[in-house]
Parts: structure tokens; C-alpha cells; sequence
């Protein structure tokens, strides 16, 4: 494993639903960040196909054996490169998804767990929603992906540094919304904050690795960069033009940085999954609920005398009873853990949340 | 005293002269068209256009009727001279007269609309004489309230101007150097004597803006643009005339009877495959 590495961000414009045309684009970056002496080269969110990709999504994606991906693999021996492009599995679904491909070989796979489907984006309608968020061992440390969204989602990158990740590599594709104050759009000034945040928060890199052009209008403000584990700028793009940035990324860094401030070292996994369990337990408690009333009302809608009378309804009766006071336990259960408002005594409420 | 809306003129500047140039070049076109006014949207529009693609790639043609204003040639003419773009005059009487003579009785409504139809049929002829594409000049506060042409001033191939408020084009005018007369002085469309868009909407563009602004960027529900200062009546009448030019903002709408129509179920990016 490398200590230190030289980490480039490829800040490129490129062409809507042309694949061919970006791994021209591909090379020639390639090309640049060796001359540079990168190590590691991450592409943005979809630069291999192009964003706003609506029906085109099936065109353009890559199955396992699609020739492009072994002109990837063969691009990885010059350099180690994260790719951002639409990848088609067997059952035909179609994820977002960032690849990393180092010496020849594909290393790591992270699909977009939070594809957005609200304002001008769309992706839930044309894209399957991935599953995993984990850290990955590589020559340059422990590392995870995330895609644009995903990073938007606070727990996203607590699970990865929870996983051991040094570097979070972050390709998007974000764009210019809210330019009306400041020399930066509102959602760049807002990317910035949170890198440097998630940075700092867990001691690790982040790299944020946007593009430009327009799609239809809509511009993509680029402004990538490297944040050090002090939440300090290491470099950043330019806005709004393609660029490209390197960064020496030396993990020393985040080792000084996690000895002075030993936040993840005192993270308590216990406290998190015990709580998240029992928030869990109180959505399930409302679905039981819901379903209580559900079935309290259809009893209260159906006449008296064919509920005495009908020998079938009489059969099934002690059956509904019994599913409601199953019901009845487990809110009581659900209610039993919840602090503060809780009509059991204290003692109980603890055995309850043991269970 | 509600304040006007922000306006970040130096990337707004940079952002929309990269659009134009992004947009035209990547479709495989140097040059661009437009009808210039003698007013400010235009005005900013070939200056955006003129940075953009350089000023021998910009075409502006005046298309005055009878009875345009002189000001409105001499406000044009100065647009051109500060930046230097492509100009030509096409007169547009001769033919919206001929038409009219068959319907002395028409309306100044179908008159000007006439008028804005005619001028569009030229932009797009000179387009294809040039291999330009159509540049449209209709800003945020006009479409939203659906104070234009359709198929009129409305029509373009893109639209730097479409996502800016009049008072937020104002702003980027007067940055950009567009000069100060056309900045300052009383938008109208022009289409007859004496006509000025705040006199003919009833209201003023920045307090117009204001309202918008709130009510569409930042979602104010009425109670709220009630509770920010806002006039009941004034609220209502935008808003209705909001909704009431949806149908200008959309495409024709297309009755669906196969499993995949255009626009419901066949969903392509304009910029696909550029």
C-alpha cells in the first residue's frame, strides 16, 4: 500500500449519450494525468455516457462484457482510474455506477444507493437504486465510493468511515441551481461546506470529482476538489471549464489528524445500531398500528347480527382476535421502548429495550 | 420594503455566454440570429451572443413596422456599434399591411401579434440563409406571465435570457455595457405608438419580479406572499395569469394512443447524441 499517491480529478464536458466519443475523451485525459505523474484518476458521475440520459439509458449502458470496459481495463494499467457509466446486470437492470479499475483489473464497484428522482432530476424513473455502501482495500488505502446523492445523505459517508475508508472518492454530476448571490451557485457553496465537514468529521480525504458543459441548457459548474482530513482544500478546480487537478494525497495526514482528534475511534457502533434498531421499531409499530385500525374498522363496518349469526363469522372471529391482540403486544412492545412517554414503569421499559 | 431580487452578475455573465457558445457549437453551428428591438432584453442578448461566438457570428436584424418608433432603430443601432455585430434592416409593413387590408377590422392584439409572427418567419429564413441558429430574447418575468407570441418573439432555437427576471436583466445589461439609455429606459414591445408593457400589465416590473421571485423560486404559498407584503388582488391576478399561459410554455399537446408517444413514454434529451 502507498502511503503517499498523486490523486488527479479529470474535470471533463462530456457528449450526451456517446460512449465512444468519451473514451476518446477517456484516453486523452489519461494520457494528460500520466505525463503528471498521477496514480489514481477519478472521472465524474456518468462522464462515459452523459447525465441527462432518460431513454437512452439502455443504449448506452455496459454489460460485463462490453468491449469499452476492456478498453477501461487496458487504460488502468497506465494509470488507476475511477469511471463513471451505466452499468446493465444480467437480470437487466440498468445502476449508476463508479468503477475502479486498477492494473488492468476492475477493483471495486459502488451503484448510486440515493439516485434522485425530484427537481430537475429523474434518475429513480430510468435507473435501479444500489444496496451497498462499504469500503474496499487498495494500493492506496482503504477507500470508498460514493455518487453524487448519495453523498447529500449524511449516513453515506459515516458507514464508509465506520469501514475503514481513508479517501472517499466522490464522482457527481452536479448542476448550476440558485446562481444568484456569491461568485458560486448556492448548491456548490453548499458541496463545499459539506466536503470539507465530512472531511473533517472523520478524518479522511474527500475528492469530489464534478464536470461541466450543458445538457440541454442546464450547466454543470465543475469546481472539483481535494479536501484534506482537517477539512483543508488540497486543490480545486476551475469552475464552469474542464480541468485538471492533482493533489498529493499523503495518509500521514489523516493518521496526525485521527490521533489529535479521536472522534471515530470513540464512535460507538453499538449506540448507533441500537438506536436505528429501535426508530426501526417504531415505523414497524405504526405499520402494526395502521393496520390495527384497519381491521377495528372493518370489525365495526360489518353488522352485528351477521357477526352472531353467521356460524363463518363466528369460525373466524377468535382468529381476528387473536391477530389484534398480536397486535396489541407488539405496539406494546414498540411503545414500551420509546423514552419519555412510555406508560410502563421504568424498570419495564429497560427489560423491553434489552430484548 | 420588500427588496429586489439578487442578481450575481459576474458568473451569471460566464455562465450564459458559455451556454450560447456550448449550445451552437456543439450542434455543429458558428452563428446565431436575432431580431434586435432596440430594448434591453436584445440588447443583452447580442452582447451575451457577441462574447459568445465573436461579433462576425452574430446577425441582428431590425424589423421596424410604420409605426415603430424612430428611438427603437437609434437604440439598436447603438447596440451594434458598441459591440460591433452582423446587422441588417427588413421592414415588415409591407407585407403586415397587405394582410391586414383583406381584415381592416382586426384588433392591435392581432395586429401585434401579426407583426411578432412576421418577424419570427424572417429570423428563421435568415437562419437558414446564414446556417445561424435562432436566438431567443424572451426573459423569466414575460413567460411567466405569458406576455409574448407564441410561435411570435417566443419562438427560438435557445434562450440565454429564459431563466432571468426583467429586473435581474437590467442588472446584467448595465454590468455586461449594454448602453445606458436601452438600460433605463421604459420597456415595450413596440407594436404600436405609445404602448409600454407596464402600462399595458397594469403593474411595475420590479414589484412583479419581487412577487415571482418569492411565488415560483422560492415556493411562497399565497397566505405567505400575503403575510411578505404582498396586495391579495395583485397575487391573484399574477398567479392566474401564470396559469392561464401554461399552454404557451409547453408543445402542442398530443392525444396519446400508442404505447410510446412523443414526450410521454419516448423521452430523449434535446442535446441527444451532442
Amino acid at each position: 500500500m502507498k502511503g503517499k499517491f498523486a490523486l488527479g480529478i479529470a474535470q471533463i464536458d462530456p457528449r450526451l449519450g456517446d460512449v465512444e466519443a468519451n473514451l476518446a475523451i477517456y484516453e486523452q485525459t489519461v494520457r494528460e494525468a500520466v505525463g503528471r505523474g498521477v496514480d489514481l484518476l477519478v472521472f465524474p458521475e456518468l462522464s462515459l455516457t452523459g447525465y441527462f440520459l432518460k431513454d437512452m439509458v439502455s443504449t448506452v449502458a455496459l454489460t460485463a462484457e462490453a468491449p469499452a470496459l476492456g478498453r477501461l481495463r487496458e487504460l488502468s494499467r497506465d494509470v488507476a482510474l475511477v469511471a463513471g457509466l451505466v452499468e446493465e446486470t444480467p437480470e437487466y437492470r440498468f445502476y449508476n455506477s463508479a468503477i475502479l479499475f486498477d492494473a488492468g483489473e476492475i477493483r471495486h464497484v459502488h451503484r448510486k444507493v440515493y439516485p434522485p428522482t425530484y427537481g430537475l432530476f429523474d434518475e429513480l424513473r430510468y435507473l435501479a437504486r444500489g444496496s451497498r455502501v462499504e469500503a474496499f482495500d487498495s494500493r492506496f488505502g482503504r477507500a470508498a465510493m460514493l455518487l453524487c446523492e448519495d453523498m447529500w445523505h449524511g449516513s453515506t459517508a459515516y458507514i464508509a468511515a465506520m469501514d475503514g475508508a481513508l479517501s472517499l472518492l466522490v464522482p457527481s454530476a452536479s448542476p448550476i441551481q440558485g446562481l444568484v448571490r456569491g461568485d458560486v451557485p448556492e448548491n456548490a457553496a453548499y458541496w463545499q461546506r459539506l466536503n470539507a465537514v465530512t472531511a473533517e468529521s472523520y478524518g479522511m480525504f474527500v475528492i469530489h470529482a464534478n464536470r461541466v458543459g450543458f445538457e440541454d441548457g442546464i450547466g454543470f459548474w465543475g469546481g472539483s476538489e481535494v479536501v484534506g482530513p482537517s477539512g483543508e482544500v488540497l486543490a480545486r478546480a476551475a469552475y464552469y471549464e474542464p480541468d485538471m487537478i492533482v493533489a498529493e494525497i499523503s495518509l500521514a495526514a489523516a493518521r496526525r489528524k485521527r490521533i489529535a482528534a479521536p472522534m471515530l475511534r470513540d464512535e460507538n457502533l453499538d449506540l448507533t445500531i441500537n438506536e436505528l434498531t429501535r426508530i426501526r421499531g417504531r415505523e414497524l409499530a405504526g405499520v402494526v398500528r395502521t393496520l390495527r385500525r384497519q381491521t377495528m374498522a372493518a370489525l365495526a363496518e360489518s353488522p352485528a347480527d351477521e357477526r352472531g349469526a353467521s356460524g363463518r363469522a363466528k369460525k373466524a372471529s377468535p382468529r381476528k382476535r387473536s391477530r389484534t391482540s398480536a397486535a396489541k403486544t407488539a405496539v406494546t412492545n414498540a411503545k414500551g421502548t420509546k423514552q419519555g412517554k412510555t406508560r410502563k414503569p421504568a424498570a419495564k421499559a429497560r427489560a423491553a429495550r434489552r430484548r | 420594503m420588500i427588496p429586489d431580487i439578487p442578481v450575481a452578475t459576474d458568473p451569471l455573465r460566464r455562465v450564459l455566454v458559455d451556454f450560447v457558445a456550448n449550445e451552437v457549437r456543439k450542434v455543429g453551428a458558428e452563428r446565431v440570429v436575432l431580431g434586435l428591438s432596440g430594448g434591453v432584453d436584445s440588447g443583452l442578448a447580442a452582447f451575451i451572443a457577441a462574447e459568445a461566438l465573436g461579433p462576425q457570428n452574430v446577425l441582428g436584424i431590425c424589423m421596424p413596422y410604420r409605426t415603430s418608433s424612430e428611438e427603437s432603430l437609434s437604440h439598436a443601432a447603438l447596440v451594434v456599434e458598441a459591440i460591433g455585430i452582423e446587422t441588417m434592416t427588413v421592414e415588415i409593413t409591407a407585407q403586415v399591411d397587405a394582410y391586414f387590408a383583406a381584415f381592416p377590422d382586426a384588433s392591435q392584439l392581432r395586429r401585434g401579434n401579426k407583426m411578432a409572427r412576421e418577424r419570427m418567419t424572417i429570423l428563421y429564413d435568415h437562419s437558414a440563409r446564414w446556417q445561424a441558429l435562432v436566438l431567443g430574447t424572451s426573459n423569466k418575468t414575460e413567460l411567466l406571465l405569458g406576455y409574448g407570441t407564441l410561435h411570435g418573439d417566443m419562438a427560438s432555437a435557445l434562450n440565454p435570457l429564459g431563466d432571468l427576471y426583467k429586473t435581474q436583466v437590467w442588472a446584467l445589461a448595465a454590468a455586461m455595457g449594454v448602453p445606458a439609455p436601452i438600460v433605463t429606459k421604459q420597456p415595450s414591445a413596440d407594436l404600436w405608438q405609445g404602448q409600454t408593457d407596464e402600462h399595458e400589465l397594469g403593474f411595475g416590473y420590479r414589484d412583479v419580479d419581487r412577487l415571482l421571485y418569492l411565488m415560483i423560486d422560492e415556493r411562497y404559498e399565497s397566505a405567505e406572499l400575503e403575510a411578505a407584503g404582498f396586495e391579495k388582488a395583485f397575487i391573484d391576478r399574477v398567479q392566474s395569469m401564470v396559469q392561464g399561459s401554461q399552454f404557451k410554455r409547453r408543445l402542442p399537446v398530443i392525444a396519446k394512443v400508442s404505447t410510446r408517444t412523443i414526450d410521454r413514454d419516448f423521452r430523449y434529451a434535446r442535446d441527444w447524441g451532442h
